[in-house]
C-alpha cells in the first residue's frame, strides 16, 4: 500500500452474462437467467477488491466471466489497456496466463492420478516458462517453497494433502505462470478457521512480494475486511454499492449491506441478540423484482422503488477520514444503488 | 436438581484400523441440563458429530460406542433394546444436520415426511396430523403454510427445507434437540432467520440443544454453554462468557484469535501451525502437544488431568495447571 495512486490493472465495464432456460424438443430459450447484469468493477495492480453476496447473486459468473469460462452476453473487460471481452479465443491465450483462479474445492480442482509438482508445472509447460523439464522441476520446488510447503512432496499424490495443503498447491500452480491478478473464488470457505488464517496470511505475503492483485469471492464478511482494500456487495446480478472496506463497514450506505452486516453474529459475549434486518430469500434471478431489485426484502422499502429502478451513484455526505490514506484518485468514496441513499437519486 | 437430559461420561467411540480399534472419540465427558443450550465446538475431525451420534446410538457400522455413562432422557442408552431406542428417537431426542437438502425425501412433499415422522410416534388420524403440520410450519416462520405443506423439497428454498427439518424436529415436542451445524450450509441473510427461530423455540418449549457448530459466532448467538473439542476429547468447558472471554486452553485461545473479524484490518491473523490430526496419529501426552505455541516437554509424555478453574470452567493443560497452582 505504498504507492499513492496505483494503476488500474482491470476494469469491467457493464458486464451482462445470461443464461438460456430452454425448454421443449427444440431447446428455444424462453427466457434467461440473468446471472450478472450490469456490473462494472476496477481494481489497481497489487489491490484486493472483494466481491460479497448471497448464493445466487451472480458473484461467481462475474470471477469467471472475467476469465471467460463462461462467455460474458455484454460488455468490456480492460485488462491492462486490452479489452478480453472482444478478443477471439486464439488471441486470448497470451492473457489468460495473467489472470488466474483458485477454487474453493482443492480436491476437485487437483487431478487425483497426477503428482502435484506436475499439475503445478503443467501450466508452465502450456505457456512455454522454463526450458526444460530439469529446470520447470526446480521452479515447481520454489514455487512449493513459496507457500510454505515441504518441496520433497511435489512428488505425492493429492490424497496425500490435508485441505489446507492442497489450496497451497492450487495457490502454487496459479503463481507457476506468474499471473498479475488472482480471482480467488470462496478459496477459504470449506477450511477451519485456523487453516483459513494460514492460507490468508499466505495471500497477503504474497501480494507484498509479488505485487499481486486479488478479486476475492466470498459471503464470509469477516475475511473481507481482514483483506480486502475495497467491498462490492453484488445482490441479483448487479452491484449495489462499492466502498473502501473500512467506510463499507463503518458507514454502510445500502440497506441491503446492512442487513448483511447486521446479520452477522457477534463474538464479544457481552453482545448477542441478532437484529434481523432483511427477511425471506433471494428471489429468483431468472425472474428478478421490477424496479429496485431489493425492495422485496427492503426494510425501507417506499412507493418509488417498486416503480423505477435506482442507479449506482455517488453515495452523498461522505463522512470525512473514513477513506483510508491512498485510496484517492478516480476510485474514491463510495457508491451505493438507493434512492435513500444516493446524492444525485433525490427522492 | 433433576436429572440432565444427557449425561456423557468417558465416551469412546472406536473403529476398527489395521492394528486394532481406532478412537475417533475418546473420553468425551458433558451434562447438558433441561432447557439449556450447550455448544460442541471445534475444527473438522475432532469428534463433535461422531460424539452427538454416539448419544442417539447413531454411529454407522462398523463403529463402537463405550461409555462410563450415556444417557439420554433418563435411559442408558447403551443397554436400551433397538425399539425403546427408535421410540426415544424422534420423540424425546431429535436431530437436525447440515444439508437440508439431502436430508430430506425428494420423492415425497415435506408435510408428508413430518406427517409420517408424527405418526410413527403418536396414534393420531391423517387429517389432524396435518393441521398440526401445517400450525407447526406456520410456527417456524414458513409463509403460506397451506400450499407449503404440499411441496416437493426441490420446490423449497435452502432456507425452506430447514425450517421444514426444524418443524419435523419439534413435532414431538423433544426435550433434547441436536442440532449439527444447522446453519452451516445458509447464508447470513437466512442464518439469522433461522438462529432467530432456534432461539424462540427454544426460549417457549424449553427444549435442551446439543449445539454442533465450528461457528463461534453463532455459539455467541445461542449457547449457554460451551465444551471445546479437540482430537475426540472435551479440551475446555464452561459457560459461554468463561470460553469466549476467558479461554485458558491454547487451543481455544488459538481459535478465537485466528477468526478474521476479530483481528484489526491488516493485522496478521494467528494461525495454529499444521492441521488436525487424523485418529490414528494422536499424539501420547496432550493431544494438542504437536501443534501447541505453549508446548512444555511434560505435553509429550502425559494426558493432562480435568483441572477445575471455577464451578463452571474446567480445562486440560499442563501449562495452565502449572500457572494456576498455588
Amino acid at each position: 500500500m505504498s504507492d499513492r495512486f496505483p494503476r488500474e490493472l482491470l476494469r469491467v465495464e457493464d458486464l451482462r452474462t445470461w443464461f438460456p432456460i430452454r425448454r421443449g424438443i427444440l431447446r428455444r430459450p424462453v427466457g434467461f437467467v440473468r446471472a450478472v447484469d450490469g456490473v462494472d468493477l476496477s481494481i489497481p495492480e497489487g489491490r484486493t477488491l472483494a466481491l460479497v453476496g448471497e448464493s445466487g447473486c451472480g458473484k461467481t459468473t462475474v470471477g469467471r466471466s472475467i476469465l471467460r469460462l463462461v462467455e460474458p452476453r455484454s460488455g468490456r473487460i480492460w485488462f491492462d489497456g486490452v479489452d478480453l471481452a472482444a478478443l477471439p479465443p486464439a488471441a486470448l491465450r497470451p492473457h489468460r496466463r495473467a489472470v488466474q483462479i483458485v477454487f474453493q474445492d482443492p480436491m476437485a480442482s487437483l487431478d487425483p492420478r497426477m503428482r502435484v509438482g506436475d499439475a503445478v508445472a503443467e501450466g508452465m509447460q502450456s505457456f512455454g516458462i522454463g526450458a526444460s523439464d530439469s529446470e520447470r522441476d526446480r521452479r515447481v520446488a520454489e514455487l512449493f517453497e513459496r507457500v510454505h510447503l515441504d518441496p520433497d512432496l511435489r512428488h505425492r499424490h493429492p490424497h496425500e494433502f490435508s485441505g489446507g495443503q492442497r489450496q497451497r498447491i492450487c495457490i502454487a500452480r496459479a503463481l507457476a505462470v506468474e499471473p498479475r491478478l488472482i480471482v480467488c473464488d470462496e478459496a477459504t470457505s470449506a477450511l477451519d478457521v485456523s487453516i483459513q488464517a494460514q492460507i490468508l496470511n499466505l495471500l497477503s505475503d504474497l501480494q507484498q512480494e509479488l505485487g499481486l492483485s486479488y478479486l476475492f469471492i466470498t459471503h464470509d464478511l469477516g475475511v473481507v475486511r481482514h483483506l480486502a482494500h475495497r467491498v462490492a456487495v453484488m445482490y441479483l446480478g448487479q452491484i449495489v454499492e462499492e466502498a473502501p472496506t473500512e467506510r463499507l463497514f463503518r458507514h454502510p450506505a445500502h440497506p441491503y449491506t446492512r442487513g448483511l452486516l447486521s446479520a452477522i453474529p457477534s463474538l464479544d459475549p457481552e453482545r448477542r441478540g441478532l437484529a434481523v434486518a432483511v427477511r425471506g430469500d433471494v428471489p429468483s434471478s431468472s425472474n428478478p423484482p421490477q424496479a429496485c431489485r431489493f425492495h422485496t426484502r427492503c426494510p425501507e422499502v417506499f412507493a418509488r422503488c417498486r416503480e423505477e429502478a435506482p442507479l449506482l451513484l455517488p453515495v452523498g455526505h461522505a463522512a470525512a477520514g473514513a477513506v483510508r490514506e491512498g485510496e484517492t484518485g478516480p476510485t474514491e468514496g463510495a457508491t451505493s444503488r438507493c434512492f435513500l441513499t444516493g446524492s444525485s437519486n433525490p427522492i | 436438581m433433576s436429572e440432565p437430559v444427557l449425561s456423557v461420561r468417558g465416551l469412546r467411540t472406536t473403529f476398527p484400523g489395521p492394528e486394532g480399534r481406532i478412537p475417533v472419540v475418546d473420553d468425551a465427558s458433558f451434562d447438558l441440563d433441561a432447557g439449556e443450550v450447550l455448544a460442541l465446538v471445534g475444527e473438522s475431525g475432532c469428534g463433535k458429530s461422531m460424539t452427538a451420534l454416539s448419544a442417539l446410538r447413531l454411529v454407522p457400522r462398523p463403529g463402537r460406542v463405550e461409555a462410563e455413562r450415556l444417557r439420554v432422557c433418563g435411559r442408558d442408552v447403551l443397554e436400551l433394546p433397538v425399539a425403546s431406542m427408535r421410540a426415544l428417537r424422534g420423540a424425546q431426542a431429535a436431530m437436525i444436520f447440515q444439508e437440508p437438502m439431502t436430508s430430506l425425501n425428494p420423492v415425497q412433499t415435506a408435510g408428508a415426511q413430518v406427517i409420517e415422522a408424527i405418526r410413527l410416534h403418536e396414534r393420531i388420524g391423517q387429517r389432524a396430523a396435518r393441521e398440526r403440520v401445517v400450525g407447526l410450519f406456520h410456527r417456524v416462520g414458513i409463509p403460506d403454510p397451506e400450499a407449503r405443506v404440499e411441496c416437493y423439497p426441490h420446490q423449497l428454498s435452502g432456507g425452506l427445507k430447514q425450517r421444514v427439518m426444524i418443524a419435523m424436529a419439534l413435532a414431538l415436542r423433544p426435550r433434547l434437540l441436536i442440532a449439527d451445524e444447522p446453519t452451516t450450509a445458509l447464508d447470513v441473510t437466512i442464518q439469522a432467520q433461522i438462529l432467530e427461530l432456534m432461539r424462540d423455540l427454544q426460549r417457549d418449549l424449553g427444549t435442551a440443544i446439543l449445539l454442533i457448530t465450528h461457528d463461534l459466532g453463532v455459539v455467541n448467538e445461542l449457547a449457554d454453554r460451551i465444551a471445546v473439542m479437540y482430537a475426540g476429547l472435551v479440551v475446555e468447558q464452561g459457560t459461554r462468557t468463561e470460553v469466549l472471554a476467558g479461554a485458558r486452553h491454547p487451543y481455544t485461545q488459538g481459535l478465537l484469535r485466528s477468526i478474521p473479524s476479530l483481528a484489526r484490518p491488516g493485522e496478521r491473523l494467528e494461525e495454529i501451525p499444521g492441521a488436525v490430526p487424523s485418529p490414528a496419529e494422536w499424539p501420547a501426552g496432550c493431544r494438542f502437544s504437536t501443534r501447541c505455541r505453549r508446548v512444555v516437554p511434560r505435553c509429550h509424555d502425559e494426558p493432562p488431568e480435568a483441572l477445575q478453574l471455577s464451578a463452571t470452567h474446567v480445562t486440560r493443560c499442563h501449562v495452565v495447571a502449572e500457572e494456576s497452582a498455588p
